[in-house]
């Protein structure tokens, strides 16, 4: 396979503008599929979710699963699409083991969801994404490609196919094309995938888990000269697994356009593959001929006629949506907008309105998940939410530290303690002795030795200087490994030295 | 006409079937005679007709989102050609890429 030449992103820019379009995937979370009563479980042993309707058994009938339908009607909601008042599935004809019926039950010139926009912040500037249509079709099979080098299917003597997946609701969220995002493209299209995970995600209807497929996302991209009016030929990449593979996969292909269309060469209009593995994209199966999926009306399934009656109660049954919920949550927590990035990007808002609702202050437990436990995160590689502490426990340290019994310092290592198994707060207190020392007799005799070690200093608190009992607080907490009372210590000093 | 041969012949290729010379002209003549009786439907269809996909006069049938018995593999697998570790075992769908 030749490497493609590719041109810098900074120069490709300089020289083009780039349109976007996306097109997502959206498994819907129902306990059966779309047009039978198979379970849509991930992970069952293979063929043990089939009936003889999901696999085309002759004269097997679907019907479609009505909170499928709600479902795509929320997603079209939250995206302000309208909801067409009548539509029909479609028969989308092509020859392909991953459907057994060897047509897909999709939707054509009828959407049932459409000219809807999903609003998106980059870099403090706000893209409004248009999008065209949202459809409600089924998802395929799995193959597993048997022999070859590389376990492709380019190659493979074989395939073997498991259709647990065949006929598990999918919605498909097409945009219009996206232009003006100049060289922010990549940033654009992760944003949009980003908001839209979490707009579904909010709706609950979806897990959205791209590792696990059930989102997923082919990125449109097209060039044209700086200037120019009419847009290029634009490529199709699929296999776009991660948000941060969206990123990667629009630069790339950015890059490897602007490096044809300088060199006076012709994009091909044509899918390809995103790897993970270098960042890259590749050309994906060349296509015998045009594509002639022969759409028609499905005659196994009568026409959609949602009623604005339940249009309406779908729509007042929504939750609060992630943008509506972040603008408030940054008033009530006084947030600047990069604090509420920040803790957005570092996805610790649940986490943090959680701990908040389990009896923390907002400032707290943003402090708490956004510093200490944030940089444990880190090192340990994991995404907050993953960390091995409950909402619950965070909230419990912090009323330790309000009610006196701990300080900054010893709920640190109470955080530590946690986090590495030693059981529940109160258990890593006990089991560590962490306890702020308040009580005078204990204290006293720590500020008695202090003072003795540090005669000069005690002089000049004696001669006026009060600001110097900083010093000598510091060796209190010193010598009582961070366990005293801060502010009794410093109280006990003075009226020694006084 | 209201069918070519190399429309035939395009509809085989995309049904992937293998239809000889003999064929692809027999089933032409017969398709052009099938396609010229129901094209007379539009001679009496008019603009304020819609064309109509559904013979019954219904919409919104749902089911209930409620999980129903599947098969086992075995009794997916039994009709199956060719099996192979409870999956479908199908031959090879792409030919190697140049």
């Amino acid at each position: 396979m030749s490497t493609d030449t590719v041109m810098a992103y900074d120069e490709a820019l300089a020289k083009f503008e780039p349109v976007l379009g996306l097109e997502t995937h959206i498994e819907l979370g129902t306990a059966s599929k779309m047009f039978c009563g198979c379970a849509t479980t991930f992970g069952a042993q293979p063929n043990t979710q089939v009936c003889p309707v999901c696999l085309a058994f002759p004269g097997s009938l679907p019907v479609a699963n009505r909170a499928a339908i709600e479902g795509i009607i929320k997603i079209g909601l939250a995206l302000n699409c309208t909801i067409v008042e009548w539509c029909r599935f479609a028969r989308k004809n092509y020859f392909y083991p991953d459907m057994p019926k060897n047509y897909q039950i999709s939707q054509y010139d009828e959407p049932i969801c459409i000219n809807g926009h999903l609003d998106v912040e980059v870099e403090g500037r706000t893209y409004r994404i248009e999008i065209e249509r949202v459809h409600m079709e089924e998802d395929t099979g799995k193959s597993l490609h048997v022999g070859g080098a590389t376990g492709r299917i380019q190659g493979a003597d074989y395939s073997l196919v498991d259709y647990n997946r065949a006929g598990i609701p999918l919605v498909e969220i097409v945009t219009k094309p996206v232009e003006g995002t100049d060289v922010l493209a990549p940033e654009v299209a992760k944003a949009y995938a980003t908001e839209l995970r979490e707009l579904v995600r909010a709706l609950g209807v979806s897990d959205v888990r791209m590792e696990e497929g059930s989102m997923r996302c082919d990125v449109n991209v097209s060039l044209m000269p700086r200037g120019a009016k009419e847009w290029g030929t634009r490529t199709e990449t699929k296999n776009v697994n991660s948000l941060r593979s969206v990123e990667r996969a629009v630069r790339s292909e950015i890059e490897r356009q602007a490096a044809i269309l300088d060199e006076g060469g012709r994009i091909h209009q044509e899918t390809r593959h995103f790897s993970e593995a270098t960042g890259t994209t590749t050309s994906g199966r060349s296509k015998e001929e045009a594509q002639d999926y022969r759409y028609f009306p499905e005659p196994d399934l009568v026409p959609m006629a949602p009623s604005r009656e339940w249009v309406e109660e779908i729509r007042a049954s929504l939750p609060e949506l992630p943008a509506a919920r972040r603008s408030r949550v940054q008033g009530e927590w006084g947030l600047s907008d990069l604090e509420l990035r920040d803790v957005v990007n570092a996805g610790a808002l649940d986490l943090i309105e959680e701990t908040i609702a389990a009896g923390a202050d907002a400032g707290s437990a943003r402090k708490w998940w956004m510093n200490e436990l944030s940089r444990h995160a880190t090192v340990q590689g994991v995404e907050l939410a993953e960390l091995p502490i409950t909402v619950e426990q965070v909230a419990r340290i912090q009323a330790l530290v309000v009610s006196g019994d701990l300080n900054d310092k010893l709920a640190r290592q109470v955080f530590e303690g946690v986090l590495a198994g030693e059981g529940t707060p109160d258990e890593v207190v006990a089991a560590r002795g962490l306890k702020v020392v308040s009580d005078d007799g204990a204290l006293s005799a720590i500020i008695d030795q202090v003072i003795a070690d540090n005669a000069d200093t005690a002089d000049k608190i004696r001669s006026g200087k009060v600001a110097a009992a900083g010093a000598l607080v510091g060796a209190v907490m010193k010598a009582s490994r961070g366990q005293a009372d801060a502010a009794r210590a410093r109280e006990l000093i003075l009226e020694k030295l006084s | 006409m209201s069918i070519t041969r190399d429309e035939v012949a395009h509809l085989a290729r995309l049904s992937r079937l293998a239809l000889g010379e003999d064929e692809l002209e027999h089933f032409a003549t017969q398709l052009d005679v099938i396609i010229s009786a129901v094209a007379r439907v539009q001679e009496v269809a008019a603009d304020d007709i819609p064309p109509t996909s559904h013979a019954l006069p219904l919409t919104n049938v749902f089911r209930p989102d409620e999980i129903r018995p599947s098969l086992t593999p075995q009794q997916a697998l039994a009709g199956a050609p060719a099996a192979e570790e409870d999956r479908f075992r199908v031959p090879r769908i792409l030919d190697e890429e140049a």
